[in-house]
């Protein structure tokens, strides 16, 4: 089985659906708690000029994170 | 105000970037103080209205915040306000939560974990017209149906909305809120009641505190814990544990329950278009954040903010210069003279002139910030360096308040407060005075040609020079934030998230006032210590006084002459005698200080400011007992570097202290900078004199 694509190595403009992140990280319960929840689409936006950080859209809203993050958010296969 | 505070007292809550601040502002008008909350570096704002009733009211704005799951000291100055935990501030009658319409479900998060705390609560729908032209439709009467609190759409930057707040806000008996914590595991549930229960049964909460409330009382990330005993500290530990061990990922799992009660609610409001159109943001990002273009008008902003603060700032510094120097004068004229003379034109008023000629740049620099903060480009700014920034363990906000520290560190310093994480504000406020500041250039230009005469160097060859001075400070800086994130800081996480808000238009009052508060602030707090100290220095190098002697030797006798000789055996390794010791001394005011200093202590007639050359050509003369010069070319390099790292700023120490509320940071910042310019000074004088230089 292929491992989980990362909402880091999602291409600028897809979105999809985050199927999981680890417990117990104050950084990713952070972005839980700014509505990335497993089950939420996320897309992501534009990377920045020099490749980080990461800018997505989630409920609505804009943010942006760098990769060391996103790559602890697991996305479902599409 | 009477003992008894009848008026009611609202609190204002929000995410960063809700507009909370504007809304507060046109509440209260200029009726608002701002003061720091006791023991940390979180503003406290509070102010009063008049209710639509002619009633008096009281309001306090709580700095913004994500969430009561507290991760910063703003998040935990909101968390511990609600709860009526600060001995300093009141628990509020009422809370005012504003919400960004146009991020509803985000905002939502805090809202829903304010309910639950069982105060009365009013939501606002702030820019309402942002959600209005995303076709997002919200209805409002379901939404105030469903939290059973009244919802008012506004839009303040344009005052709609405002008569209704004030409406809802003179109803005397407001309804109690109808929502409910989300559904959680059973077992969970259990486990949660049964900490708030020994808790309550110790004293540590309120007995009908909520579920969630002792636990947020204490998180891994804020180590504070404002106003808890030790004892209670430890039960909660307990109660914190016993949790982890049952349900690990117990705080995500809250966090889901939370989401998935909020997707439920804005199911039934909140109707928004599948695909969402092409709003002003994403045009003017389209630009603003291109590979390129982004960086070229980033660019082309920071150099005129550059332009503004490092030359524009001059002509107003100027006046404020002349004005002084020619009450100093006037009062030189009427007064007979004596010691009360000199210490009122020499000590008093030349210091007072030493605080208000960091006002143009505050001034500058604070208007700028305020309107990129206020239209969203301070995040767009953040997005495109932060990479950069990243190299030396910084985030991208680090990046324009060191810019600013070019021009000067104390303005730098204090924008370092739009710097979210505390560590990453700490390390940028530390290196700040790395950035070669505009005090630095008189240092420079006196020094650079005494080092390479005009008949032995072109201009260009002084001007790499000098880009050398600034590429030695800055590659400093760098080392330094680099060196304190892996040793001081180690462990201090901070991720960087960043908020990318839609542009708006700035609300220029809420600029105005913010920069009118920065300048009150630094003249009362800050300048009072750098005139204290500014004071100290002039008496420790006119007294005591040698009756009938010419201003050098009597600077030769004064303390600060004689501190000079007492640090000759500590500054001969790096080349210096006790006359340039005096001017190290001196110039601890202030480093351009150094090249009046060196003008008294040579006896160089003084006469325009700008004309250096007699006291040049009196260094180039200037021999060591054994004939030897003693302004070598490698003593002036020395003397160079030195000033490059020294921390010879009162008014930076003053505005540290300031800002990290405490003596510890700014006195470590003394002895790291001036410890770092020492070695290297020495290197520099010793290794260039075993090269044969």
């Amino acid at each position: 089985m292929l491992p989980a694509p990362k909402l880091s190595e999602l291409p600028a403009g897809d979105s999809a659906i985050i199927a999981a992140m680890p417990c117990g990280r104050p950084a990713l319960t952070r972005l839980r708690e700014l509505g990335l929840v497993p089950g939420t689409r996320v897309k992501v936006v534009r990377r920045a000029p020099l490749g980080e950080p990461i800018e997505i859209c989630v409920r609505g809203s804009r943010l942006a994170m760098r990769n060391h993050e996103a790559a602890f958010i697991e996305l479902a296969a599409s | 105000m009477s003992e008894s505070n009848p008026e009611p007292l609202f609190a204002l809550v929000g995410n960063p970037n809700c507009g909370k601040t504007t809304i507060f502002n046109a509440l209260t008008g200029l009726r608002q103080k701002v003061a720091n909350y006791p023991g940390v570096t979180v503003e406290k704002k509070v102010g009063e209205c008049i209710s639509q009733h002619g009633k008096k009211l009281r309001l306090i704005d709580l700095p913004g915040a994500y969430s009561l799951n507290a991760r910063s000291p703003d998040e935990a100055v909101l968390r511990d306000v609600l709860l009526g935990r600060r001995t300093d501030t009141p628990r509020p009658d009422r809370v005012i939560c504003i919400a960004d319409a146009a991020n509803l479900e985000r905002n939502l998060y805090l809202l829903t974990q304010v309910l639950e705390l069982g105060l009365p609560v009013i939501l606002v729908l702030n820019m309402i017209d942002v959600a209005e032209a995303r076709e997002w439709h919200i209805d409002v009467p379901k939404l105030s149906a469903l939290l059973g609190i009244p919802v008012i759409p506004m839009q303040a930057t344009s005052g709609q909305g405002l008569i209704e707040l004030k409406l809802a806000m003179s109803q005397s008996a407001p309804e109690s809120p109808k929502w409910h914590s989300p559904p959680l595991p059973e077992p969970l549930k259990a486990e949660l009641a049964r900490s708030r229960g020994l808790l309550c049964q110790a004293g540590a909460v309120r007995t009908e505190a909520a579920l969630l409330e002792p636990l947020y009382l204490i998180s891994d990330h804020d180590p504070s814990h404002y106003g808890i005993d030790a004892a209670h500290l430890e039960r909660i530990v307990e109660c914190r544990k016993a949790l982890e061990a049952s349900f690990p990922g117990w705080e995500d799992e809250l966090v889901n329950a939370r989401y998935a009660a909020i997707s439920e609610l804005c199911a039934e409001v909140l109707k928004r278009p599948d695909q969402p159109g092409v709003t002003i943001t994403d045009k003017l990002d389209a630009v603003f954040l291109h590979p390129i273009w982004g960086g070229l008008s980033m660019l082309a902003v920071m150099s005129v903010l550059f332009y503004l603060i490092f030359s524009l700032a001059q002509v107003p510094q100027g006046w404020i210069e002349s004005a002084f120097s020619a009450l100093g004068n006037w009062v030189q004229s009427e007064m007979a003279p004596g010691d009360l003379r000199d210490l009122i034109v020499n000590g008093v008023i030349a210091g007072v002139a030493g605080v208000l000629v960091f006002l143009p740049q505050i001034l500058i620099l604070f208007f700028f910030i305020g309107l990129m903060e206020d239209t969203g480009y301070m995040s767009r700014i953040a997005f495109v360096v932060d990479r950069l920034m990243s190299t030396v363990g910084l985030n991208g906000k680090a990046f324009l308040p060191f810019l600013s520290s070019y021009a000067c560190a104390v303005p730098g310093i204090m924008a370092t407060r739009t710097i979210d994480s505390p560590k990453d504000r700490l390390i940028t406020i530390l290196i700040a005075p790395l950035a070669s500041c505009s005090a630095r250039l008189p240092v420079y230009g006196l020094l650079i040609p005494a080092l390479l005469p005009a008949h032995l160097a072109s201009a260009w060859v002084k001007a790499g020079l000098m880009l050398a001075m600034y590429a030695i400070g800055t590659f400093g800086a760098f080392f330094f934030a680099w060196l304190f994130n892996k040793t001081i800081m180690r462990g201090a996480s901070s991720p960087m998230i960043l908020e990318m808000p839609d542009y708006k238009l700035p609300a220029m009052k809420g600029v105005l006032l913010h920069v009118w508060e920065r300048a009150n602030l630094f003249v009362k707090r800050a300048g009072t210590v750098i005139l204290g100290l500014s004071i100290l220095i002039w008496a420790a190098s006119t007294y005591p006084k040698t009756p009938g002697a010419d201003d050098s030797t009597q600077l030769a006798n004064s303390i600060a002459g004689r501190a000079g000789h007492l640090i000759e055996p500590v500054v001969k390794p790096l080349g210096y005698d006790w006359k340039i010791g005096i001017g190290l001394i001196s110039s601890f005011a202030a480093r351009e200080v150094f090249v009046n200093t060196m003008s008294v202590v040579y006896a160089v007639e003084s006469g325009d400011d700008e004309d250096v050359q007699p006291l040049r050509n009196r260094l180039a003369e200037e021999r060591w007992p054994d004939g030897r010069p003693i302004y070598s070319p490698l003593v002036c390099l020395s003397l160079m570097v030195f000033y490059v790292f020294a921390m010879q700023c009162v008014s930076t120490i003053a505005i540290v202290r300031r800002e990290t509320n405490s003596w510890k940071w700014p006195l470590f910042q003394l002895g790291y900078l001036t410890g770092t310019a020492y070695l290297l000074a020495l290197v520099v004088y010793q290794v260039g004199t075993w090269l044969g230089y």
